[in-house]
């Protein structure tokens, strides 16, 4: 190669990479046919996406005014009690009329019995099915999940969630569905057993929002952030005092680093041989 | 200095972090041994934290983690800065560990077997902790990692019914795993401590493989400030991820509750074994790809014995060199193939690149012994 014309050079570069190039297309294609025939959400702009962006708290609330009036009637959030509704989207006053809407089992009383009383800000939010085998039952066999961590538990997060909702359509030319599923391209496997949920107009938000469906959607999905986020406000909040502090400091010990250090970096060693 | 005068432990303290002789010349690349202890207290602190609202049962310990979010005062901060303290822990110990290799600090056999144990135990610890949580990760990563010791002959499945504490990972499995996981951090601080005892015996190193003795300083304060320089570096983005993104390196599965009766569809663990999980994969037999998965961290012992070059380290050994990046380049092209499911084209670039990464062992002593010879 060392004694190669330049011409010779050139054409062995541009052979070399029309052959990777060659291989590369050749995998990429091949590639794109065993590529799963699940639809990957695009990336959408939420309002608390940024690192100093807090949750739409108006958001919240007509989010949560969606899970109750459409989603609770199957999907649970147990891990959510009404006490964290305070000073996040509702008053205390208003989270306790809220609790109180519901009937509690608690007990036992004095006698021993068991007794039905309102719910207080204590309580979690109830779950529509007393057990999963019942929730399985109701849904032809396919049970609701939870959804305290649905952001978080699934790749692509609001973004899914997002698309999912908003995604049902006709299923393509073969695609053969079982008696009660649904097609979603975005739902991995596409066959899905939950029914288009949203659909405009479903509710009437308390605020005099328009209730579109992409309205809806984007409501609960950040309503169901806050569930799987509480922390996330007071996160980023000390996130950003924290770095007001970091900063300087960091830059402050690498000053006082190079000017301890002045003193060895300038030095210089030389060499003066012996004159005999 | 007048107190180390009446105190043994000042005594101590003053040789180790005041006085020591250290090279003048050493690089950033000997931050990661301060900065490794950093972690290491940083993970015991927020692991202790986080073990005063933790309850070890499987009917309990996913609900508790979740609730402390809510009901306990920062405990979201806890949890993770203590899972990514975990991530930037390995990101140190693989920074570290790659120093070593490059600049031929294997050479102080006493430091470098320490330090092997310390790596296996803190890879034993992370695994443990992962399992805490109960999320179908650490269910499913429990039941596959322990599930490989029923590859060792005639004891397999004795072994693993022992380590379960029954017939399933179940809450035997979770109560001695949390005990495990707090003792270990532990173990790893005693050993650190070994390990710098065999360090301080003969000096550390320098990026020039030559004697260091011809030119040191007080570690105080040229070496407390660099030290301090490099934390704020490697802190800075860990608080950055815990604030902005905490569950960037973590996997959406460990946010359901573990279920022995749903298997996820990718099972993985977290990032930094993922090059070792690759490995397992890439034999297609059982007790092969374990024994191939315990090589390839075992392999740092046979370091110390490998024939020694003329000048220590790679610094001058340009094949030695490439060969070294190659290795870079495998050990992230491994971490990408075991995050791939066990499919083609995968099964075969995991065995390539397994090959490959087993390799660099095998020819960077020739390739440099080559080179010693034509020089």
């Amino acid at each position: 190669m060392a004694g190669w014309t330049v011409g010779k050079k050139v054409l062995a570069t541009a052979l070399g990479m029309g052959a990777t190039g060659g291989a590369g297309l050749y995998v990429a294609l091949d590639e794109s046919v065993k590529a799963d025939l699940t639809l990957h959400p695009p990336k959408l702009p939420w309002s608390h996406k940024g690192p100093i962006d807090s949750f739409d708290h108006a958001s919240i609330r007509r989010g949560y005014q969606v899970y109750k009036q459409v989603c609770a009637a199957c999907h649970s959030l147990k891990y959510i009690p009404y006490r964290h509704f305070v000073d996040v989207f509702m008053t205390e006053d208003e989270a306790k009329e809220e609790a109180a809407e519901i009937i509690v089992r608690d007990g036992p009383n004095d006698i021993g019995e068991m007794f039905d009383r309102p719910g207080k800000l204590t309580d979690y939010l109830p779950m529509p099915f007393p057990n999963s085998a019942a929730a399985a039952y109701a849904n032809n066999g396919a049970v609701p999940p939870d959804l305290s961590l649905m952001v978080l538990a699934r790749h692509g997060g609001e973004d899914y969630l997002y698309h999912l909702l908003n995604g049902y359509c006709d299923p393509p030319e073969g695609v053969e569905l079982g008696e009660g599923q649904h097609f979603n391209p975005y739902f991995p496997g596409g066959a899905i057993g939950m029914a288009p949920p949203l659909y405009t107009d479903i509710i009437e938000y308390e605020d005099g929002t328009p209730a579109t469906q992409s309205q809806l959607a984007k409501d609960v999905i950040t309503f169901l952030s806050w569930t799987a986020m509480p922390e996330h406000d007071e996160r980023k909040k000390f996130g950003m005092k924290a770095m007001l502090v970091l900063i300087p400091f960091t830059a402050l010990c690498y000053y006082k680093k190079r000017q301890y250090w002045s003193l060895l970096k300038s030095g210089k060693y030389v060499y003066n041989p012996k004159k005999y | 200095y007048k107190a180390s005068r009446f105190s043994p432990l000042m005594s101590v303290v003053r040789h180790t972090v005041i006085t020591l002789p250290t090279p003048v010349n050493i690089s950033t690349w000997w931050n990661f041994g301060s900065l490794l202890g950093v972690c290491l207290a940083i993970q015991i602190f927020s692991g202790l934290v986080l073990s005063l609202h933790f309850t070890a049962h499987t009917d309990l310990s996913f609900y508790v983690v979740i609730q402390s979010f809510g009901d306990v005062y920062y405990n979201w901060w806890f949890r993770a800065l203590h899972a990514n303290g975990a991530s930037f822990f390995f990101i140190g110990l693989y920074l570290h560990v790659a120093r070593g290799m490059y600049y031929g600090s294997y050479v102080f056999k006493e430091v470098w077997s320490v330090g092997v144990v310390i790596l296996l135990l803190v890879m034993a610890s992370a695994f443990l902790g992962y399992v805490l949580p109960w999320g179908q990760m650490s269910f499913w990563g429990a039941t596959v990692i322990t599930s490989l010791f029923s590859a060792l002959p005639i004891i397999g499945g004795d072994v693993v019914i022992w380590l379960w504490g029954g017939f399933s990972v179940d809450n035997a499995t979770l109560t001695r795993f949390f005990g495990l996981h707090f003792l270990l951090p532990f173990t790893v601080a005693g050993l650190a401590g070994l390990h710098l005892f065999f360090l301080h015996d003969q000096g550390s190193s320098n990026p020039l493989g030559v004697s260091s003795d011809y030119n040191k300083v007080v570690f105080h304060h040229y070496y407390v400030l660099k030290d301090l320089v490099g934390v704020c570096f490697f802190v800075g983005p860990l608080l950055g991820l815990v604030y902005f993104n905490p569950w960037l390196l973590g996997d959406p599965e460990n946010f359901i509750e573990g279920n022995p009766l749903v298997t996820p569809h990718h099972i993985q663990p977290e990032w930094y074994f993922l090059f070792a999980y690759a490995i397992l994969r890439a034999v297609p037999n059982k007790l092969g790809g374990v024994v191939a998965l315990a090589v390839a961290v075992l392999i740092l012992l046979y370091m110390p014995f490998s024939p020694q070059t003329a000048i220590k380290g790679l610094s001058f050994y340009p094949w030695g060199k490439a060969l070294f990046f190659s290795l870079v380049g495998v050990f992230i092209l491994l971490t990408w193939a075991g995050a791939k499911p066990v499919e083609e084209p995968y099964v075969v670039v995991s065995q390539v690149l397994s090959f490959l990464y087993f390799s660099y062992f095998l020819l960077i002593g020739p390739l440099t012994r080559i080179q010693d010879k034509l020089l």
